[in-house]
């Protein structure tokens, strides 16, 4: 088992689409991405997020599949659906506070990130993590990312009332201990226009 | 010759533009009696190293090599499907001629070359050897950027000769060249982490040269502040410490309010300027009236934006400043250069750790096809075609008699206005697209039409081939040998992975032919690349860039070697400038004092927006490789107008509408995107694509009087919302210049 662990600084992100045009090259998957990069909302800002599977330490996929068909290794992977056991019916996808795993219609089957497991098993880094020119996922020793980072890893979430552990790392401003997510009100006036941080327009303001 | 052979979705028919997306051997078959190639990446000058994964003569994938210090094993997705241009469905796998009423068919070689040389033989002696024209190509080794300028100099003796780092690489070039006396990134990219505050002026990094990110990145967790100029907020400029959104040409605005700000507050190095500059008292007056305020009218921008920028770029302990583009391709690109350097200069910060400057080259070769002497000016290791000693230096190693050396010829935008006006009449041309790379296509169009005899080397039939009357099917980085020089300054190994298809040749076999058949076998009777990079290294010895102390086998083993490398076993040059000794015969830089001056064509009541025009992260330059990669076009299909919210309102055009964007010289439809993340003065175009999708319709044909660069940063345009097109350009797919 390799001492790296997996690392994601949405700060970094580009947007550049390495990593899904790379995990698409991966040898137990080739020609079929399972990381998802979001646009949060191109309109507003060229903000995005890369978003690969954070194998939870108690992963819900698994907790909630009643085909008991979602397996984690020993050293904390949460592979994809076993084909001879998945019954496609979606729980896992539905359940996942990440959004991680998808439904494929073609096989019938559930499918998403398993790290690279064919090439993290054996000391290599996952694919997307390899190629990420921004180092916004980066497959490093905890020694090395807090050596080389400003912020600090962290692995701790809570969704409503639960907490959620991860394998996989974020990182964060010094000052954050846990991330908390929680649901909002969605009000039905938009958000005033002087509210937004990346307008140029706004930024031009007094220009002459 | 003439018009196109035939109509345009026949060619598209028979040539592509179409689209491939499975490796050979399908998704399914993996790993088994493959072997991994060391080479790089050949879709921008980052040049990063990546493995290729060959079978049975074919690429069937990659893999990173982590181990190549520049790229460490990232890649942008341009780097992850290069692969894909292999085992391609459109590849041309002979040589093609012409066929009136019909589009393009097989010739046998000999015949081709017959034709070819017979039609040199033909204009050459009829109008004149400088009658016939190459255009030649940033993205070749450096063997081939040797060979092509010795080709038109010995084999066909023409003056004019230019290539497509016209449109990329000279302004920055010019400008070190008149500050620094050397064209060159001052530093190696392992000097920008180290730096506690980073310019980067015009230069959408995230998207144009991605692995540079990683190294922004770096210094900014290492506690260093990022100030960006654009007129988008790009990916890097969302999270910047500054972001200036200039307006497209008021870049010198910025630089000199900045200097102006720091001479009145003390922040310049005295002692530095003092001892290793000419001509600051000359700055120190042109900058007296730049003003925050009136600096900030020049620049479209608030003027506090300008104060502050000059209040971490001032006092800083280390800096680095890093342009593109963005401040280059103007009529005024070299002076916006010049501004620029001035504040690198000003404050002594260049030549040791953590301090220097780089321009970012963007073409495949980007600097190493700029040195090797394909430029008009140029002769091989960086030196100039009418300095008499550069000359006989030069015609020693070739073998020739000085005079027998053209002089300085027309460089690429005049050179197709010669082929306009007539004047030149025979063209041969490597690795340039240029009816959808230059500006003002329908011109470029209308000169093609008028040659007499267009013969074009090329791997997939580009939109420019369509008008030649031989096509000789050429050869892919990944088919030869050769040599490139990174955006660092850094030489390095491209290594063969497979051999060309049967009837394609590698590129300098073709021109060898050629030279043999006009008579010049004893001048071209290479067997090799290593052959061409041998004479090459002798070529460019006591030149600027000199290779002359490098060996392939010393390239690949050190994973590279810096220029200037002077003499065997010499360890080669990271940083220029230690010390504080510069280029110039007299060891100093020279400041340059730069005043502000419109762009050719400013927005008025007729045309009242400006367009600027850039590339997206999946394509490359005129789109001829990654038009035909399918995932890299699912990522961006087609070109979209990025226009801001309040100037869509005020035009009536809303999200995804067809809007055409017309200026006095052409115009394009296309569908709209509304982003906050532009200026709304300004609309955004990306080039990639041909015909009624080239945003180099639109583009004007002004050009800097020094570098010749073309202005594709600014010109004045209207913008309108319209009815989706339907006719047989529009049908096309959208790599072929199609729109959905």
């Amino acid at each position: 088992m390799s001492e790296s662990a997996f690392f994601i600084d949405h700060s970094r992100c580009i947007g550049c689409q390495s990593c899904v045009q790379a995990c698409a090259e991966c040898d137990t998957h080739r020609g079929v991405s399972m990381i998802h990069l979001e646009t949060i909302q191109r309109s507003d800002s060229v903000q995005t997020a890369p978003q690969v599977c954070m194998h939870c330490e108690d992963p819900i996929c698994a907790r909630v599949c009643p085909a008991d068909a979602i397996k984690k290794t020993p050293d904390g992977v949460v592979q994809s659906s076993l084909k001879p056991r998945c019954i496609g019916c979606s729980n896992c996808v539905v359940s996942c506070p990440f959004g991680v795993p998808k439904y494929s219609a073609q096989i019938d089957q559930m499918m998403k990130c398993d790290m690279c497991y064919d090439r993290s098993s054996i000391g290599k880094k996952p694919m997307c993590a390899s190629v990420c020119p921004s180092g916004a996922l980066t497959y490093t020793t905890m020694e090395e990312i807090q050596r080389t980072r400003s912020g600090i890893p962290i692995n701790t979430w809570r969704f409503g009332e639960e907490i959620v552990k991860t394998k996989v790392y974020v990182m964060v401003p010094r000052e954050v201990e846990r991330i908390d997510v929680s649901l909002v009100q969605i009000s039905g006036t938009p958000s005033p226009l002087a509210a937004d941080p990346y307008d140029v327009a706004l930024m031009l303001e007094g220009a002459q | 010759m003439a018009k196109l052979p035939t109509d345009i979705p026949e060619l598209v028919k028979q040539f592509g533009p179409t689209m491939h997306s499975v490796p050979p051997g399908g998704w399914a078959h993996t790993g088994q009696d493959e072997t991994l190639v060391k080479t790089h990446c050949c879709f921008c000058g980052q040049q990063c190293g990546i493995q290729l994964r060959v079978r049975d003569n074919k690429v069937v994938g990659f893999e990173p090599w982590e181990s190549f210090p520049f790229n460490r094993g990232k890649l942008c997705p341009k780097g992850v499907k290069r692969y894909m241009q292999d085992e391609h469905p459109d590849r041309l796998k002979s040589p093609m001629q012409r066929i009136e009423g019909q589009g393009f068919a097989p010739i046998a070689w000999d015949a081709a070359m017959e034709r070819v040389v017979g039609e040199i033989r033909r204009i050459q002696e009829t109008y004149g050897n400088d009658a016939f024209g190459i255009l030649s190509g940033a993205s070749l080794t450096n063997e081939k950027a040797y060979l092509m300028g010795k080709f038109a100099r010995v084999a066909l003796r023409t003056a004019n000769i230019d290539y497509n780092g016209r449109l990329c690489m000279v302004s920055a070039g010019a400008a070190s060249k008149k500050v620094f006396g050397i064209d060159r990134s001052a530093n190696p990219w392992s000097d920008i982490p180290k730096a506690k505050v980073i310019l980067v002026a015009g230069a959408n990094i995230a998207e144009c040269a991605p692995i540079t990110t990683d190294y922004l990145w770096q210094a900014r967790d290492n506690g260093g502040k990022l100030i960006i100029l654009d007129p988008r907020m790009t990916p890097i400029a969302r999270n910047a410490d500054l972001f200036i959104p200039v307006r497209s040409g008021g870049d010198i605005g910025v630089f000199n309010g900045m200097l102006h700000v720091m001479i009145e507050r003390g922040w310049i190095d005295r002692d530095f300027i003092a001892q290793h500059t000419t001509g600051f008292n000359e700055v120190i007056e042109s900058v007296k009236k730049y003003t925050p305020e009136y600096a900030a009218k020049i620049a479209g921008v608030p003027a506090e934006l300008i104060v502050k920028a000059a209040e971490l770029w001032g006092p800083a302990p280390t800096s680095f400043l890093l342009h593109a583009r963005g401040i280059e391709h103007h009529s005024k690109g070299v002076d916006n250069c010049l501004a620029a350097i001035n504040l690198v200069v000003a404050s002594g910060r260049i030549g040791r750790e953590g301090c220097g400057y780089a321009m970012i080259t963007g073409q495949g070769n980007g600097q190493g096809a700029r040195e090797q002497g394909q430029k008009c000016d140029q002769l091989p290791g960086n030196r100039d075609i009418s300095n008499p000693e550069h000359r006989k230096y030069i015609a020693g190693v070739w073998g020739v008699a000085e005079e027998s050396i053209p002089q300085k010829g027309l460089s690429a935008v005049p050179l197709v206005e010669a082929i306009h006006e007539g004047k030149i009449k025979g063209l041969l041309s490597i690795c340039f697209n240029p009816v959808v790379s230059l500006p003002d296509s329908n011109f470029t169009r209308a000169a093609l039409e008028k040659l007499e005899f267009y013969v074009n080397i090329e791997f997939f039939l580009s939109e420019s081939a369509r008008y030649a009357d031989i096509v000789l099917a050429g050869s892919l980085m990944e088919e030869d040998d050769g040599t490139t020089t990174n955006v660092e300054g850094r030489v390095i190994r491209h290594r063969r992975a497979v051999t060309p298809p049967d009837g394609a040749r590698e590129d300098w076999k073709i021109l060898n032919e050629i030279a043999s058949r006009l008579g010049h076998a004893d001048k071209f009777n290479y067997n090799s690349p290593r052959e061409i990079f041998e004479e090459l290294r002798i070529a460019s010895k006591g030149g600027v860039s000199d290779y002359s102390g490098m060996t392939w086998d010393r390239i690949g083993e050190n994973n590279g070697l810096f220029w200037p490398c002077p003499e065997n076993g010499h360890p080669g040059t990271p940083r220029l400038y230690e010390g504080g000794k510069f280029g110039h015969p007299d060891g100093k830089a020279h400041f340059i004092p730069i005043d502000w001056h419109p762009s050719a064509e400013m927005p008025d009541e007729e045309y009242p927006i400006i367009l600027t025009t850039g590339r997206v992260v999946s394509h490359f330059l005129s789109g001829t490789q990654t038009r035909r990669i399918a995932s890299l076009m699912e990522q961006y299909p087609q070109p979209r107008c990025e226009i801001h919210p309040r100037l869509a309102e005020k035009l009536g055009i809303a999200d995804n509408d067809f809007v055409k964007v017309e200026s006095r010289r052409g115009q394009i439809v296309v569908r709209a995107q509304l982003v906050k993340t532009i200026r709304p003065d300004t609309v955004f175009v990306p080039y990639h694509w041909p015909l009624d999708r080239s945003a180099n319709n639109c583009t004007i044909r002004a050009i800097d009087p020094v570098s010749n660069i073309p202005e594709f940063k600014i010109c004045a345009v209207r913008v309108s919302k319209t009815e989706e097109p339907t006719d047989a350009i529009a049908k096309l797919e959208m790599e072929a210049g199609g729109i959905r």
